[in-house]
């Protein structure tokens, strides 16, 4: 009887728990908003422990890197040496290039360029599902990060802020199954939304069936979807697969190598576009 | 004992879970998942049942997904566990490992089918896996019960080496 009781006891309880998880995910369907109290403290506790576990795993891969590191040091700093070498005169060229383009916004009318304002973070944590592509890095509210800040490192777009506590942010990467960012090809300017595939590439989709794409042409972000400013590196497509004149399939290999990341950059501002910059610049619409 | 137990377990299996690294195509298994299971079937339904929301939920809360899709497949693949675990012999590493594939599918149709249904995400390949998911799970829970039926044959042992130790330095 007191069997039976227990048995009837714990499935009420699987019930109550059940219904509970779809009316919770059932609440933040209907309103997508900011963070929840929970979700804020959870992180902010967990972090801590995230962070001594993680530089311990770290300290014993980098103990293993350097020492494998070490036989092909002489080479790696010659083959170093010549690009940047060959860095510093592209660095020379865009400059010039740079400057004559200030001039040209001068004499339009147009908005300058706003300089960016970073912070650098490091990662203390990856992610904790198979089902996520998500990283946790050590800056938070309290050092001006904001959830849908953009986050990249040298190679290019690493994903965007998904939430941050006071000292912590999770960001969620480009590559995840539920991240999508607007983006353009840099050569024909083909523009349409890049989602995560889940296997590290993205999936270019809303294509017009007259986009002129080809296999290595480079992406670059849009700069319409809110989140990512413009003409930030994502990657190259990787493969273009048609179905008669429509485009069936086409993937984008990222730029940024997701399997070391180490030290990220949080854009701060400008964070993204407003709508009205995107409308046509008043001194052009004037002539 | 066993809640704090259970509860570092799970704690431990979200740092190593968080401590993997980074790979595009994701880690191969859930080991969070394969604590859930254990909970479950170490201490019954109901221990697994909370221990899967729990974990589910610090899952959901800290990879910044929407908080309940990780806690449902949990929470049912706990109580599968704390079911199957009262109902039948699961001693065997083999009996045991089928059991940690079933949850771990239950596990994977809850939460890809939730996504898939919300318009989440989409699944190219989603029976492989789903199907490598369960094998990595399978196998690192046949492990982790092989180290907790070791632990107490290994602390008996040490004892018996510390006591025999302590003999020899008296005689």
């Amino acid at each position: 009887m007191a069997r039976a009781d227990a048995g009837r006891r714990a499935r009420s309880l699987l019930v109550a728990v059940v219904l509970g998880h779809v009316l919770l995910i059932s609440a933040q369907v209907a309103t997508p908003a900011g963070p929840s109290v929970l979700r804020t403290t959870v992180v902010a506790v967990v972090t801590a422990f995230q962070e001594a576990s993680w530089r311990a795993a770290g300290a014993v891969h980098s103990v293993w890197d350097g020492y494998a590191a070490l036989r092909g040091v002489r080479d790696e700093n010659l083959r170093l040496a010549e690009e940047v070498t060959r860095l510093r005169v592209q660095l020379q060229q865009v400059q010039a290039n740079a400057a004559g383009a200030d001039e040209m916004r001068a004499l339009l009318g147009l908005r300058p360029h706003l300089q960016w304002q970073t912070t650098g973070a490091d990662v203390v944590a990856g992610s904790l599902s198979p089902d996520f592509r998500a990283i946790t890095i050590d800056k938070g509210v309290g050092d001006g990060v904001k959830p849908d800040m953009p986050v990249l490192n040298a190679a290019g777009v690493l994903g965007r802020v998904a939430q941050a506590s006071a000292r912590a942010s999770t960001v969620q990467l480009i590559i995840d199954r539920s991240a999508a960012a607007a983006v353009r090809t840099s050569r024909t300017r083909t523009e349409g939304i890049a989602l995560g595939n889940g296997d590290g590439l993205l999936r270019f989709e809303y294509l017009s069936a007259t986009a002129d794409l080809a296999e290595g042409d480079t992406v670059v972000t849009a700069g319409i979807d809110g989140v990512y400013p413009p003409d930030l590196a994502v990657g190259r497509i990787k493969r273009v697969e048609r179905d008669g004149p429509a485009y069936r399939r086409v993937l984008i290999e990222p730029f940024a190598d997701f399997s070391r990341l180490e030290t990220v950059l949080v854009l701060l501002s400008p964070a993204a576009v407003p709508a009205e910059a995107l409308a046509a610049p008043q001194g052009r619409a004037a002539r | 004992m066993k809640a704090l137990r259970t509860a570092a377990l799970v704690l431990v299996a979200v740092l190593v879970q968080g401590a993997l690294p980074l790979t595009p195509r994701g880690a191969p298994g859930d080991f969070v998942l394969v604590a859930v299971v254990a909970a479950g079937l170490l201490h019954g339904r109901v221990a697994g049942l909370l221990t899967g929301t729990i974990a589910g939920l610090l899952q959901d809360a800290l990879g910044g997904g929407m908080i309940g899709m990780s806690g449902l497949g949990k929470c049912a693949a706990g109580y599968l566990a704390g079911v199957v675990g009262t109902q039948f012999i699961v001693t065997q590493w083999m009996s045991r490992g089928f059991l940690f594939l079933g949850a771990s599918v239950l596990n994977s149709a809850c939460f890809m089918g939730l996504s898939m249904l919300l318009g989440l995400r989409r699944y190219d390949n989603l029976l492989l896996e789903a199907a490598t998911q369960a094998v990595v799970n399978a196998a690192a829970g046949v492990l982790l019960f092989a180290v907790i039926e070791f632990m107490p044959t290994a602390r008996e042992q040490w004892n018996v080496l510390l006591e025999r130790r302590r003999k020899r330095r008296y005689h």
